[in-house]
């Protein structure tokens, strides 16, 4: 790799690492001399916890072409439970990927302990050839795709979804207020669902900003029947969210409003 | 109660960074072009000074750092070297020397994450270093200056649980002159022990060897002793804990404290369903047996079988209590040592085992089977070697386990004396587990001799069941009130295994014996005395200085719907009068949880912003800051 010109394409890839085990795993690989490539650049964090899907999101709408999130193994956490609701997280950012159309595997999640220094390494070699074979982020240059990366990331920060991934621990582990534990794979589901919605009601909003629309032109966008669109609309002006343009002839179009939200 | 340190910063000053790029010799300059990375940092926005030392944790580099932020009236410092994770407090410690707040320090790591892991690159290498910086100075730029908080300790311990490790951590804390409240749900001090007849390797009874203990403890003038009591209720945190205290079927009564050792001891598991247990009447556990030794009512017998390992190593509980194999080894010897001395007055006082069947074609099988085994040995000698072992003529013992644990100096020599006292070990795999049964009023054992490939049956008089130490069914309860975790077990569970056994993960919480886990006497002792002077550091000094790393809430943003509450694994946040959340700064660890987790992003972490983050993150994407 000595050979790279300058002007030929580098993956950028962004590690998130808990200071207590995966940032230790580092500084211990460089301590045994573990060699990776250059490309990966390292933030620290207290805990893998701290990283809410909008760091993530935000990140890739900057044009990153790869986050590495680094944590404690399982059990192993120095805030006891900070790893679980990090895990949780970071299967609402890689489902909110998926609606984007960026790429889920850009976004990688490792347990790497401090005494971890060559698996770290490992794991940051492969994981940067992998970004590499996906080629750059188009977040930058493809315009739909930057829009929809921004309503993943507009998703990851309404009530529901914060609300959701942040309780979604407790609900399978304590249990409701009725004490009634969840069940895991029926409560992904309903996150799974609440996801794909709030993706698609920010979505809506994401168009609207810069200029209204129809249902149909909106519909035609997103590749999503009318009805369905038309029902998003509804929850959004009752919300404050969305205002109707104007109706020119017989078809509305709504506007997203700039500061909005239940008053 | 909380004062803040005196040191001021106006967080409105324009940035005025100062970078040092260190060379560490050649640790660094030997794979980074050191001087380039120097250089570059100067073109980097509001950087006003910026150098290269070849060691700058050396005295001429934090020199250096001392007189630039005089000279360059600095307000933010940037070092470039090695892993924060051990220099941070060094650059931080000179940074205040000279008059900068610590927390506009930024560590960047050129060494560990780039010239020790890059070395044939020196060009991507230097390159990812000047990337490292730029990401820094985007970081520092939007430090703001921190206040530590510093709170008092009242110099009050409590400890939960009057066993022999809360005894010894109550008066280890006692002597070094703290008061110390001691509760203990019953009316007696000295927990399981108090059951047992005598401790192994010494041949003292249990009450006798721990009386000094109970009385050191009774009579203390630092002890606060709450007999027949438990703790009702805990709030606060390091330092500041109110907790009630409350009589059986009395008023709860409010102490204040400023630190807690949880020593509630552990139960024996009830081998309900195995081995006979409540179903014949010679079955017993070890402690039932113990009890039986103490008060002297054993019956005559003539033959005892140990099963070892019942309902644990996953046969209930998945663990090793660790303890039975020395206690069974202990017992077998006492039976054979002391068998005349133990038998009992049972005619006179009836016990459990006034049912007991009388042994009555078990003699002489039993003694038939003695002499084969002794004229296995040397014809002859059997008469004088019948003289010498004396009482195990009289009564067999066997053990049957799994694995004989005794591990260490002590255990592995009883367990020697025990096999040259003729007590028969027999392994026994899972797969044959060993049966009790009764058969013409005779209990009887049946095992699978794993040599001979064969399944024998022998006649017991008494089963000794060797069970598991398990937690204290209302361990639950006290986890909770006092935020502190359990294992998968049931059994408290520590801060770091091996570096912190004693230590709860929140601070001012400390644990001690067998409540984290099975453990004997003298290990007890040494967890008691290790978590009453953990529990002493903090009341010595008399306050705990909390790092300014913690949530902040804005109460514009927050609603009071208590998610950040329910997942904070410290109890450091709550709800304030008015309903918002709070973050109570000396319990906070900094985490970033309840940041992440709040649905209206009203919690935000010191240092730690997303602002800040993101601004280091997005920093490495762009030539530019």
């Amino acid at each position: 790799m000595a050979d790279k010109t300058s002007g030929e394409w580098e993956p950028k890839v962004i590690g998130f690492l808990c200071n207590w085990c995966s940032y230790a795993g580092a500084d211990l690989c460089g301590v045994s001399r573990y060699q990776y490539p250059t490309n990966i650049r390292a933030v620290r964090v207290m805990c893998s916890t701290r990283i809410s899907p909008h760091l993530v999101l935000d990140i890739f709408k900057a044009g990153a072409d790869g986050v590495l999130l680094g944590g404690c193994h399982i059990g192993d956490c120095h805030y006891i439970t900070g790893n679980y609701y990090t895990e949780k997280r970071v299967r609402l950012m890689k489902r909110l990927l998926e609606e984007s159309g960026l790429e889920a595997d850009r976004l990688r999640l490792e347990w790497v302990s401090a005494s971890e220094g060559e698996k770290f390494s490992k794991i940051v070699t492969e994981f940067t050839e992998h970004v590499r074979k996906l080629g750059p982020s188009k977040v930058k240059k493809d315009e739909s795709l930057m829009a929809r990366v921004a309503a993943a990331d507009d998703a990851s920060e309404t009530f529901r979804l914060r609300a959701l991934s942040g309780k979604e621990f407790g609900l399978v582990t304590k249990g409701n207020v009725y004490n009634n534990k969840l069940d895991p794979a029926e409560l992904d589901k309903i996150i799974d669902s609440a996801t794909e919605e709030e993706f698609e009601r920010s979505l809506i909003l994401e168009l609207s900003r810069t200029k209204p629309r129809s249902v149909k032109e909106l519909g035609g966008i997103m590749e999503l029947p009318t009805d369905k669109v038309l029902r998003h609309i509804v929850v959004l002006r009752q919300k404050n969210m969305i205002t109707m343009e104007h109706p020119e002839g017989f078809t509305p179009t709504y506007k997203t409003i700039e500061i909005g939200g239940e008053q | 109660m909380i004062h803040m340190t005196d040191k001021k910063a106006n967080e409105n000053d324009k940035p005025r960074i100062g970078v040092f790029v260190c060379s560490c010799g050649s640790n660094i300059g030997g794979f980074v072009d050191v001087p380039s990375v120097a250089d570059y940092a100067k073109t980097l926005p509001d950087v006003v000074y910026a150098t290269q030392n070849m060691y700058t944790c050396a005295e001429d580099g934090l020199s250096n750092i001392r007189e630039a932020i005089r000279k360059h009236n600095l307000n933010r410092v940037i070092v470039a070297s090695c892993t924060p994770r051990t220099h941070a407090p060094l650059f931080q410690a000179t940074c205040e020397g000279a008059g900068l707040n610590k927390y506009l320090f930024t560590f960047v790591n050129i060494r560990e994450h780039c010239s020790w892991v890059h070395m044939k690159e020196k060009d991507l290498a230097s390159k990812k270093a000047k990337d490292l910086i730029r990401m820094g100075v985007a970081r520092a730029r939007l430090l703001i200056p921190q206040e530590e908080a510093k709170v008092e300790v009242e110099p009050v311990g409590l400890v939960i649980g009057g066993g022999v490790s809360g005894m010894s951590a109550a008066a280890s804390m006692a002597d070094m002159g703290f008061q110390v409240h001691l509760v203990e749900k019953d009316g007696e001090l000295g927990g399981f022990v108090r059951l047992l007849n005598n401790l192994y390797v010494t041949e003292k009874g249990a009450a006798e060897t721990i009386a000094p203990l109970i009385a050191k403890v009774k009579g203390h003038k630092n002890i606060v002793l709450h007999l027949n009591s438990t703790v009702k209720s805990v709030e606060g945190f390091i330092g500041n804990y109110t907790v009630g205290i409350a009589p059986k079927g009395g008023e709860e009564k409010k102490s204040k404290v400023g630190t807690i050792v949880v020593a509630t001891g552990a139960l024996e598991f009830v081998p309900e369903g195995l081995y006979g247990y409540n179903q014949y009447p010679n079955v017993v556990t070890l402690t039932e047996f113990e009890i039986l030794c103490k008060r002297k009512t054993l019956p005559k017998l003539k033959s005892v079988a140990f099963v070892q390992c019942v309902g644990s190593r996953g046969q209930k509980m998945s663990y090793c209590s660790r303890i039975c194999c020395n206690v069974a080894i202990k017992n077998a010897i006492n039976i054979v040592d002391n068998y005349e001395g133990m038998l009992g007055v049972m005619e006179k006082e009836g016990t459990l085992i006034d049912k007991i069947p009388r042994q009555k074609k078990a003699t002489d099988e039993i003694l038939e089977r003695r002499r084969r085994r002794r004229g296995r040995g040397s014809e002859g000698e059997g008469d004088a070697e019948e003289v010498k072992l004396g009482p195990s003529d009289k009564i067999e013992v066997t053990v049957f386990n799994r694995d004989v644990m005794s591990y260490g100096v002590e255990h592995e020599l009883t367990y020697n004396k025990a096999r040259e006292k003729r007590v028969k070990f027999v392994r026994y795999t899972v797969d044959h587990l060993p049966k009790v049964f009764m058969e013409d009023n005779q209990l009887k054992i049946t095992y699978f001799h794993e040599t001979l490939k064969l399944e024998r049956t022998m006649p017991v008089d008494m089963v000794v069941l060797s069970t598991p130490l398990v937690a204290q069914p209302d361990a639950g309860d006290l986890s909770k009130m006092l935020k502190v975790p359990l294992g998968q077990e049931g059994f408290f569970l520590e801060a770091h295994v091996k570096l912190r056994p004693v230590d709860f993960a929140t601070d001012g919480i400390y644990v001690a014996g067998t409540c984290k886990g099975p453990a004997d006497i003298s290990e007890s002792v040494i967890q008691g005395s290790a978590a009453a002077s953990r529990a002493a550091i903090p009341m010595a000094k008399g306050y705990v200085q909390a790092e300014a790393l913690s949530s902040v809430v804005d109460e514009t943003k927050c609603t009071g719907c208590g998610t950040c509450i329910e997942v904070c694994p410290y109890g450091a946040l709550r709800k304030n009068e008015k309903g918002f959340a709070e973050v109570i700064i000396a319990a906070c660890k900094g985490c970033g949880c309840c940041g992440a987790t709040c649905p209206e992003g009203a919690i935000s972490m010191t240092n730690y912003t997303d602002a800040q983050l993101l601004a280091e993150a997005k920093a490495s994407l762009d030539e530019e800051v």
